[in-house]
């Protein structure tokens, strides 16, 4: 008997292997090699179509080896309802943030979703407009100052932030909806392993399926990565439970 | 026998997986790497005291660590 | 003998998308073009297509951009509050250059305005209609026969040059009968394949379809690029229908729904034995501005008529020859009513010389 080095953490192959143009902290990262390691994992790089949406999240050619549609600003859903109706037999998903999703692009994300699109959805959730430089978003918490909620979000005048996964887990249509968070080496095993349920939802052709994901947005929260990671258990988990609210294989 | 292999280019010096390691083996570096980050480090010694469990490649948001683990080979 | 139906506008635009091997359709109601989408709805289990009322205009446009992006012909329609509400998805199709079809069987405005017939979107139609300096291809049918025939011929100059298509009709073009002869549709050979669509890598290089062109130099290679294929489309495909050139004193304009009552209008003063001749463009975009510089080498005053307050007659102006006059007659709608080809007709004596 001898002793040998075996790699058990690499690079998914579905993602370049190439700098991101993410902040420090932002774990756009993280996702994106959760999403990968899906691919990798069901074998379905080469027959995915990923519908990319407006925001960071913009990128998503420059990072994942797959083909890609560009969507305009909330439309995700809708474009990747013509590309899955297309394309029936091609794995799609959007990867969309919280501004994309749960403002501008409301009616294309509930109407796919009732319609039982046989996408994959999967939800950047850091409670603030990253791109265009820490606006409030609808999932902005209550209280939380960011460049256009100065004093902070005043539920009076701005509403709630809005909860998607477990909005969208009442609609018929949907097969699967989950909130995961990718703060702690657990969360993120566990966020793995959800976004793996979704991807099968699809695959089995079980209808729509979506995870919303809570995620660090250090720049714009002005706050250091480590304070940012820390404030995803203590203020965003509590007003957003990590939880799987509807999945039909269960059932 | 470098078990945590630190991409030290791709490393934002974020500083995640300085939290995640459960031995606390991880540290920040104070020289700069060509982005201009402090990116994270480990000691040779470190390494060896490493167990593979692979925690901080899985909170590293830009992919930067890559793990190995000793395994026991038969010799032919 | 030739088969011939008796159909509306609107079901002669939806039978030639079908001939035309169109199989999604990605729609919205809304008055006065509703035929289409239901006449869709009812054939297209037939054929194996897929049809969707979609929740908006802006996601069938969408819909419309991800069919499109995987290779398949694709089309929506509407009616002009719609069409504005689908120009972001025009907007980022022009970008990607994506071929599709958008039907516009429009109504007047501004605003809701009214569902009758009103040529009031035609700068909204040529001159890009969203935002970033593009172009759709604009065809104006002014028949039944033509709303197929023009539907037919959408999808092929948008395939050919990856630029999206508008069928500009009006409530009376997409709710008269009239004889429609089907003929079966044939591809041109040389349509170029679709060798950027999407379709899951499967073992070639990485596909993108997008409009976002971040690097240095590269939006502006782009958008000379997107100049080009204009340029190419104003040489090659502008249409029209010309009648009574050669000896013409005064030409008469006017497109889609007019066009018709210049023709009896035309007919009417030619009784009279006024000479005057006929210009009809069928293509809006790219605008037929050669043949208007030809025909006023010779005739040097052209009468433009529309149902509006004045649009076509300004690419009609920076098309003539220098020293040909201009004049526009033309009404909003409003008055329950079409100019009639006397009211017309009146306005050729006005201007006529001989």
């Amino acid at each position: 008997m001898s002793t040998a080095m075996q790699q058990v953490f690499a690079h998914p192959v579905s993602l370049k292997d190439v700098q991101t143009h993410f902040c420090p902290g932002c774990q756009h990262g993280t996702i994106h090699r959760l999403v990968a390691e899906a691919m990798d994992h069901f074998g379905v790089q080469e027959k995915t179509i990923g519908v990319a949406s407006v925001g960071c999240s913009v990128f998503l050619y420059a990072y994942f080896d797959i083909d890609v549609v560009e969507a305009p600003h909330g439309r995700a859903p809708a474009v990747a309802t013509g590309v899955k109706r297309a394309c029936p037999d091609k794995f799609v998903f959007t990867y969309q943030g919280d501004g994309d999703l749960a403002a501008i692009g409301t009616s294309e994300i509930i109407h796919a979703a009732n319609r039982g699109e046989g996408m994959t959805v999967i939800f950047v959730n850091n409670t603030t407009y990253g791109m265009t430089g820490g606006q409030m978003a609808p999932t902005t918490l209550p209280n939380q100052k960011t460049s256009t909620s100065p004093y902070g979000r005043n539920v009076g005048n701005d509403g709630y932030p809005i909860r998607m996964a477990e909005l969208l887990a009442q609609l018929e249509g949907v097969a699967f909806s989950a909130r995961v968070a990718v703060n702690t080496p657990k969360n993120v095993m566990q966020a793995g392993r959800v976004i793996k349920q979704a991807f099968e939802t699809q695959l089995q052709g079980r209808g729509f399926s979506f995870v919303e994901v809570l995620s660090a947005c250090p720049t714009n929260w002005g706050m250091d990565p480590l304070k940012a990671n820390a404030r995803i258990a203590e203020e965003m988990i509590p007003y957003f439970p990590l939880a799987t609210f509807k999945d039909t294989s269960a059932a | 026998m470098q078990k945590v292999v630190i991409d030290e280019l791709r490393c934002k010096g974020c500083g995640l997986c300085t939290t995640a390691c459960p031995h606390g083996l991880i540290r920040m570096s104070d020289k700069l790497n060509r982005q201009g980050f402090l990116p994270a480090v480990i000691s040779d010694e470190d390494q060896e005291k490493c167990v593979s469990c692979a925690m901080c490649a899985r909170i590293c948001p830009d992919v930067a660590i890559t793990i190995f683990k000793e395994v026991k080979v038969k010799v032919a | 003998m030739q088969k011939r139906l008796l159909v509306k506008g609107n079901e002669a635009v939806a039978m030639g998308a079908i001939e035309a091997g169109c199989r999604f359709y990605f729609g919205y109601p809304i008055t006065p073009q509703s035929d289409i989408p239901e006449y869709i709805s009812r054939e297209f289990p037939k054929v194996g297509g897929t049809f969707i009322q979609a929740e908006s205009e802006i996601a069938s446009i969408n819909m419309l951009l991800g069919a499109s992006a995987c290779g398949m012909r694709a089309m929506t329609s509407s009616s002009s509050p719609g069409i504005s509400l689908k120009q972001e998805g025009i907007s980022y199709m022009a970008g990607s250059e994506l071929p599709g079809l958008i039907v516009n069987i429009s109504r007047s405005g501004p605003g809701l305005g009214g569902i009758d017939a009103s040529q009031s979107d035609y700068f909204q139609a040529v001159k890009g209609g969203g935002h970033g300096g593009y172009h759709t291809i604009v065809l104006a049918p002014h028949s039944v026969q033509e709303m197929y025939d023009l539907t037919m011929l959408a999808f092929d100059l948008s395939d050919r040059y990856r630029v999206p298509a508008m069928l500009l009709g009006d409530s009376v073009l997409g709710q008269m009968k009239e004889a429609l002869i089907p003929h079966p549709y044939v591809a041109p050979a040389d349509l170029p394949a679709k060798d950027w669509a999407v379709s899951g890598k499967d073992g070639r290089a990485q596909r993108v379809v997008k409009s976002l062109y971040l690097g240095d130099g590269e939006l502006e290679a782009h958008n000379w690029k997107l100049y080009r294929k204009y340029q190419e489309l104003r040489e090659r495909e502008t249409r029209c229908e010309t009648a009574g050139l050669d000896d013409a004193k005064l030409l008469v304009t006017a497109f889609g729904v007019t066009s018709r009552i210049a023709k009896t209008a035309i007919r009417m003063a030619r009784e009279e034995g006024l000479k005057v001749g006929l210009l009809r463009p069928i293509t809006l975009f790219p605008f037929p501005d050669k043949a208007f510089a030809d025909a006023t080498a010779r005739t040097k005053r052209v009468l433009c008529f529309e149902l509006n307050t004045g649009q076509m007659v300004e690419d009609v102006r920076l098309s003539v020859a220098r020293d040909a006059e201009v004049f526009f007659y033309g009404r909003p709608p409003g008055a329950g009513s079409l100019p009639t080809p006397e009211e017309l007709l009146a306005q050729i004596r006005t201007y006529y010389k001989d």
